[in-house]
């Protein structure tokens, strides 16, 4: 790859970086518990978090830090944090 | 696959897990949307988002230094106008930029009016370089410039009030606002980016690496700064407070003992004189805004 | 049209002609006549630009990063005090490959505070990527605006770029100056369309910082693309000559130097001064010519070695100087002749707008002669 005249970058190669590496804890959705409030996708700091077909939400664990705030702020508690076996 | 939608600030940026700025960016640039040019100031944020070649941006971005934001953004405002572009220009600085190193540079464009929003995330200290004192520091906050010591509890001085100094300038439109509340947060920068002129919105956000707490905390502590009346979230249109968050009151102590940033005002003996005093500036906080709800008395 | 114009308005008229959209702009002296000039054209239309009054001269340049980013060309000057204000943010814009234009009127740095003349202010800037020009007398003054925003702005350069011109000495005085007209420049200098700029339809991130696994050849890159504009410089001054009558190709310019025993090398005005002191002693039979440089970054290493490879001896006139060393051009010069054995000496000369005479520059000959130099020349020893 040339390098980028003035140290710049199209958008993308963020995503290079797969910051779910850094996890020990890891958040388990349950979705019996979960209201679709939506909170957690609006909440996590990485922005990993989507919705599914069935307005249910899922954490990309390639990118999830397990910071747990998603864990913290579910108004059902819906979401365990899990210490991960690496 | 699933909907990311509107997500403006990519996955893979490195900002500590469970970080405030990072939420705060996150939520900024949704509500701001795809015609926004942001400029960032030096600090967490840029660093965290930008090592080359990996950036986590996909609005137009750019960083400078750490202290000219504000200019650089009135440079892109002037171009703008003459390429007859519309887009909107939103900075992104820290508390460090806004308070201290960069006051310069904001007060001359708020002075000279440009068209853009200012958006201070407010970490309370320069935590990119680790966790020193800022102008925005809060009152007996240890940090790494200001320690708590034998013969010190920590930061000698109060918050600086940027909202007033700006208002100060004629902004048209000052808000402060919490990463707690996010539908606030974004409603706010939504009203700022549609309002013509230099507006600023300063954003708690709370870091759980400066101020001592689990990550998965953040949303608490920052919303309990709100509770304890130390952090006031309001609108002021044309230098006038109109809107203010009214809450039932909490004493300055709940807020004060999540952090390892207040532990020395607890351990290894309790500073009732200073807690006193921080509550204090919370009381007046909550005489000068009137956020105290009046709870009837049956 | 040839007009009797003072070199600030000459300037600010150059300028006028390469359409900046975006100009921010701090005043300081001497430049202060050509900020002026330009917000009197803003004011009466007849320039189309944005004038940005910013509060101080780091905020002046951080504001033309901002419109140059954003894909528009843009200009600033300054001097001394305020292009020191401005070190930080120069480093910035050439790191940024932004081709922003700025005037220097050279101007003395304090302390002590002094308004007057000499070139320690963009000379200590010789480190930061920008290129740099150096205008004999007003009219180069006004041409090379043109010429470096031309140079600037070519792809394989986008570097910015100062020209220099002295303060008071040319900024304010009165010559006769061929002015071009719109449409001259028009045909000279193309529209600013750069590939990349800040734009919703194509997100870049400008600015983003260099692990130390990238840094080393970032600055590579800068110090190639400076090197290689020599060739753009050629080209565009020669383009410059064949259009307007006055060839800009040469970075360094010969006077009586072919068959010189004793070369003085200068840049700015007192190579104006010099010549008329080098036709005297020639009169008198001494063999003195004078090797003027116009540009000094990138410095034209392989020229000047060319240009002295037959003289006995060289004496740098250096309007500046590197305390605790030389003067910067001399240091230079003597890195351009180090291979030749020809004896270089430095006369630091004419700072903080200390007058200089063709009575200066035949004394300084006479002790080139005798081998004596890297000195202040002319102390005045009764202050001492």
């Amino acid at each position: 790859m040339a390098l980028a005249v003035g140290c710049r970058a199209r958008p993308g190669k963020a995503r290079d970086n797969k910051t779910g590496s850094w996890r020990v804890f890891k958040p388990v959705f349950d979705q019996e518990k979960c209201s679709k409030c939506g909170t957690c996708r609006t909440i996590c700091p990485e922005g990993c978090i989507s919705e599914t077909a069935e307005e249910f939400f899922v954490p990309d664990y390639t990118y999830c830090k397990g910071c747990g705030l998603c864990a913290e702020e579910c108004p059902k508690e819906a979401i365990g944090m899990k210490q991960e076996e690496k | 696959m699933a909907d990311t939608a509107c997500d403006l600030f990519d996955c893979g940026h490195r900002a500590c897990g469970g970080c405030g700025a990072a939420l705060a960016a996150r939520l900024v640039t949704q509500a701001a949307g795809t015609d926004t040019i942001v400029v960032s100031s030096t600090g967490c944020m840029e660093v965290f988002s930008t090592p080359y070649p990996e950036t986590a941006w996909k609005v137009p971005w750019i960083h400078s230094l750490f202290e000219n934001a504000s200019a650089v953004a009135s440079g892109i405002e002037a171009a703008l106008k003459k390429q007859g572009r519309k887009e909107k220009i939103v900075i992104m600085a820290g508390d460090g930029a806004t308070f201290d190193i960069g006051m310069i540079c904001i007060s001359g464009a708020f002075e000279r009016g440009h068209d853009f929003t200012y958006i201070c995330y407010d970490n309370e200290a320069y935590m990119n370089t680790g966790i020193q004192r800022s102008g925005a520091t809060p009152y007996d906050a240890s940090t790494t410039t200001s320690p708590a010591g034998k013969c010190s509890f920590g930061n000698k001085r109060p918050k600086k009030d940027m909202p007033q100094i700006l208002a100060a300038h004629g902004a048209p439109y000052i808000a402060t606002a919490s990463i707690a509340y996010t539908a606030d947060l974004m409603q706010k920068v939504q009203k700022a980016i549609n309002t013509k002129g230099p507006c600023y919105i300063q954003v708690h956000a709370p870091c759980c690496t400066g101020w001592g707490f689990e990550g998965d905390q953040t949303l608490a502590v920052a919303k309990l700064a709100i509770e304890t009346g130390l952090w006031v979230n309001y609108e002021m249109v044309d230098g006038k407070v109109v809107k203010v968050k009214k809450v039932v009151r909490k004493p300055v102590e709940e807020y004060l003992k999540t952090q390892k940033r207040f532990r020395h005002l607890f351990k290894p003996t309790r500073q009732d004189a200073e807690i006193a005093v921080i509550q204090a500036m919370a009381d007046r906080n909550a005489e000068k805004y009137a956020i105290d709800i009046k709870l009837k008395k049956e | 049209m040839l007009q009797m114009i003072e070199g600030s308005y000459a300037v600010a008229g150059a300028v006028k002609f390469c359409r900046p959209q975006v100009i921010a702009a701090y005043p300081i002296t001497p430049q202060t006549h050509i900020v002026e000039a330009l917000a009197d054209f803003v004011a009466n239309c007849e320039l189309d630009a944005e004038y940005i009054t910013v509060e101080n001269e780091f905020s002046a340049l951080s504001a033309c990063i901002g419109a140059s980013a954003a894909g528009s060309r843009t200009y600033s000057a300054t001097t001394s005090q305020g292009l020191a204000l401005m070190f930080e943010v120069c480093f910035n814009v050439a790191g940024m490959r932004l081709p922003i234009v700025m005037s220097i009127a050279n101007r003395a740095l304090g302390a002590p505070l002094s308004i007057w003349n000499d070139q320690q202010d963009s000379i200590s800037l010789r480190d930061s990527g920008w290129l740099q020009f150096y205008a004999e007398d007003n009219q180069e003054a006004t041409d090379l605006h043109y010429i470096a925003y031309r140079v600037a702005e070519e792809s394989s350069v986008l570097l910015p770029a100062f020209v220099c011109f002295d303060g008071f000495i040319l900024s304010h005085t009165y010559e006769p100056i061929d002015t071009l007209t719109q449409e001259d420049v028009d045909k000279y200098l193309p529209k600013f369309t750069p590939s990349e700029r800040l734009d919703a339809a194509d997100p870049i991130s400008f600015g983003m910082y260099a692990t130390p696994d990238y840094y080393h050849e970032f600055r590579y890159e800068m110090d190639r693309s400076l090197k290689e504009s020599k060739a753009i410089i050629h080209t565009a001054g020669k383009e410059f000559g064949r259009m307007f009558g006055r060839d800009y190709s040469a970075m360094v310019e010969g006077y009586r130097l072919e068959d010189a025993d004793t070369a003085i090398v200068a840049m700015g005005s007192i190579c104006g001064t010099t010549k008329d002191a080098i036709d005297e002693m020639r009169d008198e039979g001494k063999k003195v010519g004078l090797l003027k440089v116009r540009v000094f970054r990138p410095f034209p290493t392989e020229d000047i070695a060319k240009a002295l490879a037959h003289v006995k001896r060289v004496a740098v006139l250096d309007k500046n100087v590197s305390l605790g060393a030389k003067g910067a051009l001399a240091l230079e010069v003597k890195d351009a002749l180090y291979s030749s054995g020809i004896p270089v000496k430095d006369y630091i000369i004419g700072l903080g707008g200390r007058d200089v005479r063709k009575k200066d520059i035949k004394a300084i000959v006479e002790l080139a002669g005798k081998g004596q130099g890297d000195i202040f020349y002319g102390l005045r020893r009764e202050v001492l």
